[in-house]
Order: C-alpha cells, then structure tokens, then sequence
C-alpha cells in the first residue's frame, strides 16, 4: 500500500517534470501567428544598427500585404538562448527566432526549428550561412563573419616579412619566423594579439580554425559519435604545444588586453587574430597601411570560423507558412545587403554583396568574402554542439594557462563522449 | 538535526507561563483553538507564497536529479535512479569545487562577520556624520554584484591601480601579481572582492542587533566604572547571541553559495583555482544542458549546506 | 539562557538617565582619534570603486584605459563630459527600464514587509502547534540557490491562471509569462525577512502584548499597535534587504519577461556588451542604476535612526 504510494508520487513527479520540460516539442501546439499575428525574436536589442536594419524589413513586409503582422522583440545576445528555453518549456516559442548557427542542429533536434520549406532559393548562399541537420534545412543566415589576421603594412616589410594571399598564406615555419623577427624588434610586449581575453563560445570560434589546420578537429566528424582521436589525437597534441609555445615565446599574452582591437591600432600588438567585424574600424584608422591577412596554413591549409546568426521558424509556430513567406521576403538582395551592412558583417549573396560598398571584387571587404568561401570550416552540426562548445572552452583555456595538454584534451574527450552516449547518440527518433 | 530559529527555545519556554495566565481569563482550550486558528490565518500568505514559489519547484528540480532530463531535448527524461549522483562522485572537477568554496568560507566567514561587527562598533557611537559613515561603508552592498565584479575586473590587472598602488605604497619594490590570471592568487583576489562588497551587509545585521540591548545595561557598566573591553565581553558580545547566529548562518550560506563574482570574472579559472558549486551546477544546468546533472548538483550542494547550519546550531546551540 | 539580556521593558526610562548616557558617551568618542582615522580610512577603501565608476562615466573609453594606472583614474579631469550619458539614452530605454524596476522593487517590498512580518509575529507571540518545524522548513529554503530552481519555476508560473480585466469583463486567462506580477509576487515571501523579524520580535518583551491583551486588543492589533511601532530597525533593514535583489534580478526577467517594456534595469547591462564595448557607457548606465539604490537607502537610513531614538531608547 505504501510502496504504491510512493509509486504513484514518483509517477506524477516525473510526468509533471516531464512536461515542464518538454513543453512545446510536439508541433502545431503552438499558439503564435494563431490571429494573423506572427512574433519574431531576435538577439539585437544590443545593435540598434542591425535592429533597425531588421525592422525596416518587417516595416516594408507589413506594408506589402495584410494578412500577417510581424511584431520584433529584441533580446540581449548574452542571455538570448535563456530567454528561447525559457519560452520553450512554458510552451511559448514565438514563431520566428533568430539563432547562432552552430546551435541550429541542438534546436531542430529538440523540435524547437521546423524545417524550411521556402519560395526562395538558397543555393546561392555561402554554404557556412545554411543551417543544415539530418539531410533538412532548418535555418539561413543574411550574413557571415570570417577569422582574419590584420596588421601594419609598414611593419610587416619593414621586418622583413612577406604579406601573405588567400591563395599564398603563411605557413607554420614563416610565421614562426615572422613572431621571431617582430618579438626581435622589441617595440611589443607581445607582437600577436590572439584575444586570449575572450570567453564562451569566443574560444571554439577562433581556436577550433587552428586545431583543424594543425589536422585535429573538435569531433569525427564521420560519425559524430566520438572526439577520441580527434580532439586528443597526436595533431591535436601539436596543436595544444604549439599554442603553450607562443605563450611560452612571449609572441601572446596569456590574457590580451579588455579590447584587443584597441590594443592594435595604439600599436601595442602588431599582428591582431579576430573576425571581420574588427575591419570597419581598422580601415578608418590604418587606411592603405591596413593589410587584411588569411589565417595560417598549420600544415592542412589555413581555416576560418563559419556560421554566424540565422534564422528559423519554430514549432511552436500556428502559422508556419506565414512566418516562411516573411523569410522568403527577407531574402530580397537589398534586405540581406541593407542587414549585412548594418552588422558590418559579409553579405550572404554575390548578388547582395554587389549592393555593400568594400565587397565588390577587389574592393576593401572582398578579402573576408574569399575567406569565407575557401577556408570556412562550420563547427560541428551536431546536438552536442552546446555540450562540445562549453568542454572545449574549458580546455582551452585551461591549456592558455599553461594545462598538461594530453591530460586536458583527454578529459574533454572522455565528457563530450559521455554526453553523446548519454543522449543516445543525439539521433531523433 | 535540524536548523532551529535560536530563539525558538525561548519561545517555547515561555508559552506555558503564557497559559498559566491566560487560563485565569477564559477556558483554556477554546482560546487556544481560537489563537491558533488566527496565527495561521496571519501565517497563510507567507506559507502559500513560500509552498508555490519555493517547495513546488524545489520538488520537480530535485526530482529531476534521478532523471536524465536535459535543457533542451525533443525526449521526455526518464528515470535513471542514481546515475548523475555515481557520476557526480567520480567528477573530478567537483571536487576541486568543494574545496575552493571551502577555503572561501573558512576564510570569509570569520573575516567578514568580524569586520562587519567592528564596524558596527564603531558605528553605533552616536557621534557626528555617523550617518555619513554609514552609508559610504553601505554603498558598495548596494551596488549590484554583476556591476561590482566588472570594476574590480579592471582594478586587478595587472597594469591596474590594485598593482599600482602595491608599487607605490612599498617604493617600487613590490609588483603586483596578475590577480585572477594566476591560479595562486585569483581565489584570495576574489575573497578579498567578496568581502568588501559583502561586509556592509552584516554591519547593518550587527547595528539591528546591538539596538536590541537595553541601553540600561550600558548605563548600569557606566556606573560601575566598568572598562571597554569588560563592556563588551560581558554585555554587547552575550546580547548579540541571536544575531550572532544569523550572521552565521546567513555569511555561511552565501560564502557557500558563491557564484556571480566567479561568473563575471574569472569563469572558474585559471585552472580551476576559482570553480565552486553553484557555478559549476549553472554552467552545467544552463550552458551544457545537463539539467538533470545540474539538479543532482544541487541537491548534493542542499544537503552541505544543511549540514553544516545543523553543526553550527549545535556549535553555537545554548548551554544550559 | 545564561544570561537573560533581551531588553528589559523600557517604558520606564526617565529622561535624566538618558542624559547621563549621552553625556558619557560623547566623553568618551572626543578622545578616540584613532577611531576617527579608521572611520575615515574605511570610508575611501568602501567608496573608492564607486568614486572610479562615476569619474569613468564622464570620460572617452580612450581616457579611461589611459588614466588607468595613475590617480587621475579618480578625478574628474581631462575631457569631461556627459556624452556617455547621452550615448546611454540612445542606446536602451533607460528611463523605462528605471520606472519598471522602481514599480517592481516597491511593491515586492511594501507586500515583503506585510507578509513576512505577520508570519514571523504568528511565529514569533501566538500558539501555533508544529511552528518549530514550520520555521525550520522556512529557514531551509535560504540554502537553495535560486538558479537551481529558475527552470521549473518557469514552467511552473506559467501554468498559474491569470486574472485579466477587458473592460467590465473578468477573464481567466493562463500563464503569467510577460507580466509584472511574475516579477514580483514569487519573491514577496522570504525566508530570510521572515527570519529576521522573528529575531527582533522576540527581542520586544512580552509583557508589552500582554499588557495588551490584558487591555482587551486582539493579536492583529496587538501586531499593528504594539509590535510593528516598534520594529522600525528590523523594517527597515528588511525593506533594504528585499530592495536590493529586487532592484537587481537579471536571470528571472530574462526568462519570464519578452516585451521590452517590462525589463528591469539589470537586464539593460547586457545591452552594451553586444558590440564593442564602450566602458564609458558602461560605467554611465551603472552610475545611473546605482543612483536609486543609494537614494533609497539614505531616505530608509533616516527612518532607522529615527525609530532607533523612538524604540531603543525612549521605547
């Protein structure tokens, strides 16, 4: 009688846990978009520039018809996905939202994102602007950012070094040298500014590129199932020494100052490691003496960062071929233009990059849009990305402050290989 | 063991007489009933509010501790018994969070409960601009924590006015450490932070309670000519007991507790110098979607902490 | 209890005695000067930050960086302005935010006071079986850090039924997601405020209420009349107490609030990280969300001396 009780206790626990925290998974649940009315969020409240670039199109797409009104609700980026959980377990996902482009796989795993299904053609896109899991396309992005080295003109001849292409970029052996010579000249404390000072997702950003080219990688990527070799393996090992080694040399700061782009142009670094979003800034500065350089070839060629912000219909959507029709409007070649520009980001399209000043071919932006076609490297789609992102920020940094590697990368592997087999291979049933 | 409110003793010492009296004016019995009834009709909104907004969802996050529930997953979690607490235990990670939170309350808790009563002391003299002081010593409890931590942030680099100041004050002959970026001295940089924001806090829980004690008793050691250490061990230090016990308590826990400051500013590094419980269960919880390993956590992080307020209350628990 | 010392009734004290203490105390403090150095030595090392941050909030990112290693980092000199103030008004709805957060932290903290203070007098003068038990699983519920129940709790609010006015028709309506109320109302009961009025009524003699009954008032008045005069210090310190984590809640609104006209000002912070970081905005808008608090807190301090005079002394 008693151990019936119990049971029953436990029972009714779990079912109420359980529906706390899938909420809204099943789909056509949702309530948004039910009156015509469709709700979009997004992580802008932050960027007034790229905000109001957006809400310009949502202003044009209510006037262009009348049967659906997009209202925009702009979150802080450094808590937006609390806000989207929190939606989501009180079963309250509006129908539009925008997401970070690695954590796409996650959501359409969790049936958070429906698949599209638009009257747009997205072939033209950069490929590291598709949000693609399980053979489905879940999200697109107007944009992208790409991982560049800047430096001095004047300072690179003048020590002696050669300005790399994105068909010619260093090699491991010419950069080392390059630190060498510019840690000789004694004018820098530390000569290259990595942004060791960044946090979250800033670290498998800009660091995972290094680990790839070195031949490691944060997963394998032919299953998905495991990091054991890959993340741990003898490349990644390099990797991790390589990375101690510049530390060591004093070529980088263990921690890099609060604004690393600052630092730059007060010539405190000479060489500065960080995305295209810094370009703006450095040419208004530098002018002609600005040279935006590849990242280095490690020994498996140079590679950038892919995947930036995108876009998506959620599950909890009443309305999803409204919130689709708004998407498929957004992609009009001035909107993903007037966006990229407000974002000071690279524009999705070769047709919308005619439309920003600097991206035309040869002009001061091209370099980034090459970048980004050539060496974009996505961070693993998978939904253990969250989980992989967070252990290998860890490790990262545990390695920057001077970690065993082998010991640390081994650590992350055994956890993100935990998490996967705990999560059943992170496959939909 | 239980925690107990100290003076709950007393309270209950003293009701019998309280009948003793009452029972002179009415039947006893009925008067009991009728006060009952009307203490829990004053209780009741605090206990409804406390029952929805605190015991419900503690019961479903504890629950989730023996499931395998994520933050963001399309499955319903099902029951897994004790696998997040088997895996808990073989974490080496929490385990060097129980020791840095514990090297931070043994060494907070005295520090700032005693800080926070000299302050107090001197404060309580009722000279001029006692106010002022008041407030000033005040201001950075009042300041918000996340805001705290951003501008101690600057002020340990090592380019920053801490390291600044250091050279200054010993003529050149000491630089300063890079505070939170060496595993050495980023935990005693972050006590160091805590207990300046925090001590304001308790100096205002001492002040209530040295109000509390009769300023006869003071008037009485006056006249006997008594001197000021002998006023304050025999009449301030056994008047604060109650308070005493709550500045306890409440340091204990939020030393125990210890997360902002880690989140803002060093993210439990370097080397995991500075990770604590809390931060590891949020970081758990939120950023790695573990949410069932971040329930056990807590749960572990509950019993702890309820632990160690049951051997303070015995510690400090009254003589007889 | 070894030694009895909670105050002894204090309606007898004779205004000649009260001098006779005042004379000898203010002898005493004219020949401490070495409390008057520490006093004053505590008072740059608590007001030192906030000296940094307000001086900051006037100057270029540039300057900041630059003043960091000297002394001007604490003075107003340079290129002085109030152009990141400006920039702050540009770039959140601070004015809102602030209006939100004062309606929030008031009403979370009148209805704190209310509720926590006639749990904690139930507790504290009336006959209530289990209230040893009760006041144990009250103070437990300090030991649970919020964001381990931030989760559940959510999903929890939102099954709540809501009660909306549309005209004269009363509608039920469910979830309070997005709402004022669910800023306020899960955090008007506290363990903590509860505990510390318990700590000080029973620090009020009970021969007092006694008398009181003997006067034939009942517990409520005996509570509004008898008790509550004269717990201004333990009101006000609650009143501070339960002002500051209201004022500054940042995970909870993020979580249960979408429209931005119902943030809080924490949640604005986030605002100016997005970006590149402009430190002098930085330290503008916590210059500007610190304000209130301070503001509070010296209007509350005047009433905790003043019921110190009228309790502590002349009772």
């Amino acid at each position: 009688m008693r151990l019936a009780m119990k049971r029953l206790v436990a029972a009714s626990l779990t079912a109420a846990v359980a529906a706390a925290l899938v909420g809204c998974s099943a789909s056509g649940s949702g309530t948004d978009g039910k009156n015509g009315e469709i709700t979009l969020w997004t992580h802008n409240a932050g960027n007034k520039a790229e905000l109001a670039a957006v809400t310009k199109i949502v202003n044009d797409y209510n006037a262009s018809q009348s049967k659906t009104k997009i209202k925009i609700q702009a979150f802080p980026q450094a808590s937006y996905n609390q806000s989207v959980v929190a939606a989501a377990a009180a079963g309250k996902l509006p129908c539009i939202v925008d997401i970070d482009g690695p954590n796409v796989p996650n959501w359409a795993w969790a049936k958070y994102l429906t698949p599209l299904n638009l009257n747009a053609d997205l072939s033209k896109n950069l490929p590291s602007t598709v949000g693609k899991w399980n053979g489905k396309t879940y999200s697109f992005g107007v944009y992208d950012v790409a991982l560049a080295m800047f430096a001095r003109k004047s300072v690179l001849t003048g020590a002696g070094i050669r300005i790399p292409t994105v068909d010619a970029p260093w090699t491991k052996t010419e950069f080392a040298d390059a630190l060498a010579k510019l840690k000789a000249e004694g004018k820098w404390t530390y000569p290259l500014d990595l942004g060791t000072a960044g946090t979250g997702e800033w670290l498998p950003y800009a660091y995972s590129p290094l680990l790839q080219s070195f031949g490691g990688d944060l997963i394998n990527r032919t299953t998905f199932k495991s990091a054991d070799g890959a993340l741990n393996g003898p490349d990644a090992i390099k990797w991790a020494d390589w990375f101690q080694g510049l530390i060591k040399k004093q070529y980088v700061a263990k921690k890099s100052g609060a604004d690393s782009t600052l630092d730059f142009l007060n010539n405190k670094s000479a060489i500065l490691y960080t995305g295209s979003w810094a370009a703006a800034s450095a040419q208004q500065k530098l002018g002609s003496d600005l040279v935006q350089l590849p990242s280095v070839d490690l020994g498996n060629g140079p590679k950038s960062g892919g995947g930036s912000w995108q876009w998506g219909v959620t599950t909890g959507c009443a309305n999803p071929k409204a919130a689709m029709d708004y998407l498929s409007f957004s992609l009009k070649p001035k909107y993903v233009a007037a966006v990229a520009k407000a974002a000071g980001t690279i524009p999705a399209t070769d047709a919308a990059a005619a439309l920003v000043p600097g991206y035309e071919t040869g002009g001061t932006m091209d370099v980034f849009r090459q970048i980004s076609k050539k060496d974009a490297v996505l961070r693993p789609e998978t939904p253990a990305y969250p989980f992989i992102s967070t252990t290998f920020a860890k490790a990262m940094q545990d390695i920057i402050d001077g970690a065993d590697p082998k010991q640390t990368l081994d650590t992350a592997v055994a956890a993100i290989d935990d998490n996967i087999k705990s999560n059943d291979g992170y496959t939909q049933k | 063991m239980s925690i107990q409110a100290p003076a709950l003793a007393e309270a209950t010492a003293i009701a019998p007489a309280q009948g003793e009296t009452l029972r002179h004016r009415r039947p006893r019995q009925k008067t009991v009933r009728r006060e009952e009834l009307k203490g829990i009709g004053m209780l009741a909104p605090a206990i409804v509010l406390l029952v929805l907004f605190f015991f419900i969802p503690a019961v479903l996050a504890f629950a989730l501790a023996f499931t395998n529930a994520r933050l963001i997953s399309p499955y319903a979690p099902s029951f897994v018994g004790l696998d997040n607490f088997v895996r808990l235990f073989h974490d080496q990670e929490f385990y060097r969070a129980l020791l840095n939170v514990a090297y931070f309350a043994i060494v907070v808790v005295p520090l700032q409960g005693g800080l926070a009563l000299l302050m107090a002391l001197l404060i309580n003299r009722r000279v001029r601009g006692t106010t002022f002081f008041r407030t000033v010593y005040f201001l950075p409890v009042v300041t918000s924590m996340v805001v705290v931590s951003l501008l101690w942030l600057f002020l340990y680099r090592q380019d920053g006015l801490i390291n600044e100041l250091i050279h200054r004050v010993t003529f050149g002959l000491v630089t300063g450490p890079d505070w939170l970026n060496n595993p050495a001295t980023s935990m005693p940089a972050i006590i160091l932070m805590s207990v300046w924001q925090g001590v304001g806090f308790h100096m205002i829980i001492w002040l209530s309670g040295l109000q509390t004690i009769s300023a006869e008793l003071y008037e009485a050691a006056d006249i006997d000519g008594v001197t000021g250490w002998q006023r304050f061990r025999y009449i301030t230090w056994p008047g604060l007991r109650a308070t005493r016990s709550l500045i306890l308590v409440t340091i204990t826990i939020a030393a125990l507790s210890l997360f902002t400051q880690v989140s803002v500013m060093t993210q439990g590094g370097p080397l995991s110098s500075t990770t604590t419980i809390v931060y590891k269960a949020v970081q758990s919880g939120f950023e790695q979607q573990e949410t069932s390993y971040a329930s056990a956590i807590s749960l572990v992080f509950f019993a702890i902490v309820l632990a160690i307020s049951a051997i303070q209350r015995f510690l400090t628990r009254e003589k007889a | 209890m070894a030694i009895d010392l909670t105050p002894a009734p204090v309606t007898t004290t004779s205004p000649l005695r009260t001098r006779v203490v005042k004379r000898k105390r203010a002898a005493r403090d004219r020949t401490s000067i070495a409390g008057w150095i520490v006093r004053i030595v505590l008072c740059f090392v608590f007001a030192f930050p906030m000296i940094y941050m307000f001086v900051s909030s006037l100057k270029p990112d540039q300057q900041i960086f630059r003043d960091l290693t000297s002394i001007s980092a604490f003075l107003p000199v340079g290129n002085i302005s109030f152009d990141n103030y400006a920039g702050v008004f540009d770039q959140v709805p601070a004015a809102r935010f602030l209006i939100n957060s004062i309606g929030v932290s008031v009403v979370t903290v009148v209805l704190g006071i209310l509720v926590n203070s006639m749990a904690a007098f139930a507790l504290s003068r009336m006959r209530i079986r289990g209230k040893g038990i009760i006041l144990t699983l009250i103070i437990a519920t300090l030991i649970v850090p919020f964001e381990t129940l931030a989760l559940p709790l959510v999903w929890w609010v939102n099954q709540l039924p809501s009660l909306s006015m549309d005209g004269f028709d009363l509608t039920i309506t469910k979830g309070w997601l997005d709402t004022y109320q669910v800023q306020i109302v899960p955090f008007i009961a506290n363990a903590f405020s509860i505990y510390l009025f318990h700590q000080y009524f029973e620090s009020i003699p009970k021969e007092l209420d006694e008398a009181a009954r003997v006067d034939g008032a009942g517990w409520w008045r005996i509570y509004r009349r008898v008790v509550m005069p004269l717990s201004g210090p333990a009101i006000a310190t609650v009143a501070i107490l339960t002002f500051l984590p209201a004022w500054n809640s940042y995970l909870w609104p993020l979580m249960v609030v979408q429209s931005q006209d119902l943030r809080p000002v924490m949640v604005g912070i986030q605002y100016f990280f997005q970006l590149n970081v402009s430190w002098g905005e930085v330290m503008a808008y916590a210059s500007l969300i610190t304000l209130p608090v301070v503001a509070l807190f010296i209007a509350f301090q005047r009433s905790f001396v003043n019921s110190i005079a009228s309790s502590g002394v002349k009772g």
